[in-house]
């Protein structure tokens, strides 16, 4: 399983159009609380393969996707359904928040 | 299975006492928090950890006390605490959900930035409201901010900020700043830095995302209207001890500390600045969190003689 990273260019395609909800962590190297967030973020996308697609985007190389989504604060975790943001979670949280979420999500 | 040692908390003094714990072979677990590394994930270039001439990014130095730690034998979990039952022995904690038995605990959790407390601040956080401007002074390319708070904390984040913003002006209630001459010198050198005194913060404004603020002088009672794009707040720590029942603590929240690290409950230990009101260093946090762990070991020796 790879780790999946996201683009301002795959964006539209990878996100707004996947079949499956998607997860986006929106982090940026020099971010000390997004170095906590991303392994547990590697983790769920293993165990939710197929589920649900799990993936990062680099604000710093990717600037217009975080500003389009009113981003001002990473890490921030948001949680996609047809192609439509419905739930962003700021700061780093622990794994079992993100993961009720995503159970939320699968659910709704 | 009962741990000999079960440190509360991940930061310098944490990962401190778990190094010496697991070195004395005393099983150690550490219950991490969600958000483990503390206070200096939220920080850059960190100048006064000794050891490293050209300075450490504080991340990378959490991340390095933290493989020190597993290195030698340390559990760690990423959950946060939830209860502790102090009264029992071995002490039980839940943390997840989950319980753990410890014959000893160190509290070692820190202390968390305060907020303002004010209409507007909660449900803007991430939306223009920050406590950390190493992670989010990017998002204010070209923007007018703000900085509350008068010490070396607010100093330090103004002077950060100004990599990205237009503007930056420090906001405080007091009629002087509480930060080292040194600081306040570097700021005041700064020409996007502005000084905003005798000014309080009294709702942050904006519907998505924060357009302004409503400032009243503390001398006039007058109240005025700041347009601005962004709030950090840097007014000083809590002590994260509401959590702890049956521990003493002071009037401030810090943990009452008796006689080398000991709390008011036999076989409870406390490091860092969840008891340390007077130098708050990560230096002195580790300082705390060996000497925790060396009265732990002691006082676990004396047990079983």
């Amino acid at each position: 399983m790879t780790d999946l990273t996201f683009t301002d260019k795959s964006f539209k395609q990878e996100v707004l159009e996947s079949k499956e909800p998607a997860v986006v962590d929106f982090w940026a190297p020099w971010c000390g609380p997004c170095r906590v967030v991303t392994p547990i973020i590697d983790e769920l996308a293993q165990e939710f393969a197929g589920k649900i697609k799990i993936g990062k985007i680099n604000v710093d190389e990717n600037s217009q996707t975080a500003s389009q989504y009113g981003v001002m604060s990473i890490p921030s975790i948001v949680f996609f359904k047809n192609g439509i943001p419905v739930k962003t979670m700021v700061g780093a949280q622990s794994k079992e928040n993100y993961k009720q979420e995503i159970e939320t999500l699968l659910a709704s | 299975m009962i741990y000999d040692v079960i440190i509360i908390g991940s930061g310098p003094a944490g990962l401190t006492a778990a190094i010496y714990a697991t070195r004395a072979n005393l099983k150690t677990l550490i219950v991490a928090g969600a958000k483990w590394g503390g206070q200096l994930q939220l920080t850059t270039l960190v100048e006064n950890f000794p050891g490293f001439p050209e300075g450490i990014q504080g991340p990378d130095l959490m991340n390095a006390m933290k493989k020190q730690a597993e290195r030698f034998g340390a559990e760690i979990i990423d959950q946060d605490f939830s209860s502790g039952d102090f009264l029992a022995s071995p002490f039980k904690i839940t943390a997840g959900g989950k319980e753990y038995a410890g014959r000893s605990v160190i509290i070692a959790t820190g202390a968390d930035t305060k907020w303002l407390g004010v209409p507007g601040e909660k449900e803007k956080i991430g939306r223009g409201v920050s406590v950390c401007a190493p992670c989010d002074g990017f998002f204010f390319k070209n923007k007018n901010i703000i900085v509350v708070g008068g010490g070396d904390s607010a100093m330090e984040e103004a002077i950060a900020l100004t990599n990205f913003a237009k503007s930056v002006t420090v906001v405080h209630r007091r009629e002087e700043f509480r930060a080292s001459d040194i600081m306040q010198k570097k700021a005041k050198a700064n020409p996007k830095i502005k000084f905003l005194l005798s000014a309080k913060v009294t709702e942050i404004l904006g519907e998505d995302r924060v357009t302004g603020v409503k400032i009243k002088n503390t001398k006039t009672n007058k109240v005025s209207k700041m347009p601005i794009d962004g709030v950090f707040v840097a007014i000083g720590h809590m002590p994260n001890s509401a959590v702890f029942k049956n521990i003493d603590i002071d009037e401030k929240g810090f943990i009452k500390v008796y006689d080398h690290y000991k709390t008011n409950v036999d076989g409870i230990f406390v490091a860092g600045d969840v008891h340390d009101s007077n130098y708050k260093q990560a230096i002195t946090a580790a300082g705390f969190g060996c000497a925790a762990a060396l009265e732990a070991q002691r006082w676990l020796r004396n047990q079983k003689s």
